[in-house]
């Protein structure tokens, strides 16, 4: 896993992380050139550690200032989480030992620091983009000529009748194509593709184009089987899984497994190419569907609905 | 329509379900004439086959007339009115397999492949009625049948033969025969067949129309022994007799040239205290099958000889005797019949008066009752062998 951690242009026009920043430069400025005034500000005791403290804090905000108006990464605002927790820390200790004198001032610093920690807390949490490099690949043999295959598996617009989670490709252009495929918890992402490289009866490359919601990359190759035993397909699929490990992990709960679904999108294109379409059973009438068919229909006939539904 | 129904362990239920429709260009439906209970059905019966859904129609030996045929057959193939013989695995025609005649090991019919490779390591065929693991296709013991590709895997028979004749083409007959053709059999052969069910009794008068010398029977039943014994065939009662010595004395001492195993997964031992060490390892699952007929042929075959098996195994089993294998050069080979490469030479030897199929049925029932033909084979009922249901 991955985190993104990249200074974007993204983060740089990011409203709330510049808000962050500057509160950092406005907290830290005064801390660092009078940490004694500062201190007493907020009602904390006036002693050569407390000051040596206050001046650290103030140099950390400095620092942190200085990364979310400049360099702005989300480890910048993680980093802002930890020293709001030291701070809580800090000023927690400060109101068990309080002598009583400003003690309001302190509470109100306190209940102000629990609001900005909360603050950091949202802006690290949505600000980092977590994603899962993945690398798929599948391979089956399918009777015919490597040239057969290629142009079957070239037909694009047919794709979606044997990967099951796109549901619609669209030539736009000689090298290009839009793809709409659907995404764990019902969610659908697009895209725009472009073939990078293309030897007939050989080889396939396509790559998305800037802007996707996925980005994702792929290949497929095909060389003839030995012995008239038809031909190799080899397919290898590249694309950020978004979500991370966690996200990897709940969608393998909902019985998404990648690897086993490019397995069976291969083995569809299989039936289609050897027996012209995808079988159906009764336990599993939905084709493409049948992954997410478990438990299934009983192998029994079905009623009218059910057969509506499935059929279409 | 009324079907046949899984509906739990131990229990099938004939109900009311939906007729069947075509789900693919190349289906036919077929209005079921005669259907029959296999062996193997027993399995899925007493819940060690895993993925059964309750509601699942039984049956995977049918044949009738075609009612209705998919637009993607053409007329020549396939036409209403045609009466046919189903073959149990569910073949493409065009995959590696079946272009290598290895039908029941179809690369393109099992939805549920991706399951069955899990427990396979490769897919297998889908299957009429016989488990999600090999497809979720309802079976034939009903009114009507989904016949799927159906200009590939349904036999057209002459209306001057009459069902009893050409039904276990679907299913006992060729896995009989080929159990008998896998072992090669030579001049002189003495073939030794475990288990004298219906497909027990096909594989022996396989194995002699292949041309085997002597054929014997193991079975502890009196009456299915004594059904081999008619034909000519040479008993063996495991209860009584030790199977190895038998066998070495009806084979001056050499032991026979080639076993066949027709029993499988669920078998039981002369020796009560091999049968219960097995049984209870299968109950708390750490085997699924209970190998004694395999262990036996094994042990019993002459060095060098053929150990062919068609009884059904669906996982794993314990103490397996690989050194008795290895050691003594012995040949097993195995697989769930490729009924399509059989159906129309067998047809020819029943046109020929070579093999009577009709010889192993016992029982004729409607199908209404069949749960009382269940009832009746699972126990040995009845001197039950075969039953056949009608619709």
């Amino acid at each position: 896993m991955k985190a993104d951690t990249r200074s974007t242009p993204r983060l740089r026009h990011d409203p709330l992380v510049r808000g962050l920043g500057w509160a950092s430069a406005l907290l830290g400025v005064p801390q660092v050139v009078d940490p004694a005034g500062f201190a007493r500000a907020l009602g904390l005791a006036d002693t050569s550690r407390q000051r040596l403290t206050t001046a650290a804090v103030g140099v950390r905000e400095l620092a942190a200032a200085g990364g979310l108006l400049w360099r702005p990464r989300p480890a910048w605002l993680w980093g802002r989480v930890g020293g709001d927790l030291m701070d809580l820390a800090a000023l927690a200790r400060a109101l068990r030992n309080h002598d009583g004198r400003g003690l309001g001032r302190t509470v109100a610093a306190t209940a102000a620091v629990t609001a900005i920690t909360a603050t950091d807390v949202y802006a690290a949490v949505t600000r980092t983009r977590r994603s899962t490099p993945m690398e798929l690949t599948a391979t089956t043999t399918v009777a015919g000529r490597p040239d057969e295959v290629y142009d079957l598996w070239t037909d694009l617009e047919r794709l979606p009748d044997f990967m099951a989670h796109l549901d619609d490709v669209r030539v736009t252009g000689p090298r290009t194509t839009h793809w709409r495929a659907s995404a764990p918890f019902g969610k659908t992402v697009e895209w725009d593709a472009e073939v990078t490289r293309d030897v007939p009866g050989r080889l396939i490359t396509w790559r998305s184009a800037d802007g996707a919601d996925i980005d994702n990359s792929g290949e497929v190759r095909l060389a003839p089987a030995p012995g008239d035993r038809g031909t190799e397909i080899q397919v290898t699929l590249r694309y950020d899984l978004p979500g991370g490990a966690l996200g990897k992990t709940a969608a393998r709960y909902f019985g998404e497994e990648p690897h086993q679904q490019l397995d069976d999108d291969l083995r569809r294109f299989k039936q289609i190419a050897e027996t012209g379409e995808i079988v159906r059973s009764e336990g599993a009438p939905g084709g493409k569907r049948a992954r997410g068919e478990f438990p299934q229909h009983p192998a029994q006939p079905l009623t009218e609905g059910e057969l509506k539904e499935a059929l279409t | 329509m009324k079907a046949s129904c899984w509906t739990g362990r131990n229990t099938v239920e004939v109900l009311d379900v939906p007729e069947p429709s075509i789900l693919n260009s190349r289906d036919a439906i077929v209005r079921i004439t005669s259907t029959a209970i296999c062996g193997s059905d027993l399995h899925l019966l007493d819940g060690y086959v895993p993925t059964m859904e309750k509601g699942d129609v039984m049956g995977h030996e049918f044949m009738g007339e075609v009612v209705e045929v998919g637009s993607g057959i053409s007329a020549d193939k396939l036409r209403v009115g045609d009466r046919v013989v189903v073959p149990f695995p569910i073949a493409c025609g065009a995959c590696g397999a079946c272009r290598a005649e290895l039908y029941s090991c179809c690369e393109n019919t099992n939805p549920n492949a991706g399951l069955s490779e899990k427990f396979f390591g490769h897919p297998t065929a889908g299957i009429y009625g016989y488990s999600h693991l090999t497809g979720g296709f309802a079976g034939g013991q009903a009114e009507y049948a989904r016949v799927v590709l159906a200009d590939v895997n349904a036999l057209k028979i002459r209306p001057d033969l009459d069902d009893e004749q050409v039904l276990f083409l679907s299913d006992i007959l060729p896995t009989g025969y080929m159990g008998a053709e896998m072992c090669d059999i030579q001049e002189g052969d003495v073939v030794a067949v475990w288990g004298a069910g219906p497909v027990g009794q096909f594989a022996m008068d396989s194995a002699r129309v292949l041309g085997a010398e002597k054929v014997i029977a193991i079975d502890k039943e009196t009456y299915r022994l004594d059904m081999a014994t008619a034909e000519g065939y040479t008993a063996v009662d495991f209860e009584n007799e030790d199977v190895r010595s038998a066998l070495l004395e009806l084979t001056g001492g050499r032991g026979p040239d080639k076993c066949i195993d027709a029993v499988g997964m669920e078998a039981t031992h002369g020796a009560s205290h091999v049968h219960l060490y097995d049984r209870a390892k299968q109950a708390a699952r750490s085997e699924t099958d209970r190998p004694h007929a395999l262990r036996q042929a094994i042990l019993s075959c002459r060095s060098g000889g053929v150990v062919s098996v068609i009884g059904v195994y669906g996982g794993l089993i314990d103490k397996f005797p690989a050194g008795a294998w290895m050691n003594r050069s012995l040949t097993l080979r195995t697989g769930q019949c490729h009924v399509q490469k059989y159906m129309e030479p067998l047809l020819g030897h029943i046109e020929q008066g070579k093999i009577d199929p009709t010889r192993v049925i016992t029982h004729r029932l409607p199908l209404s009752e069949a749960a009382t033909g269940y009832e009746l084979f699972k126990n040995k009922a009845d001197h039950c062998e075969k039953v056949v249901l009608t619709p």
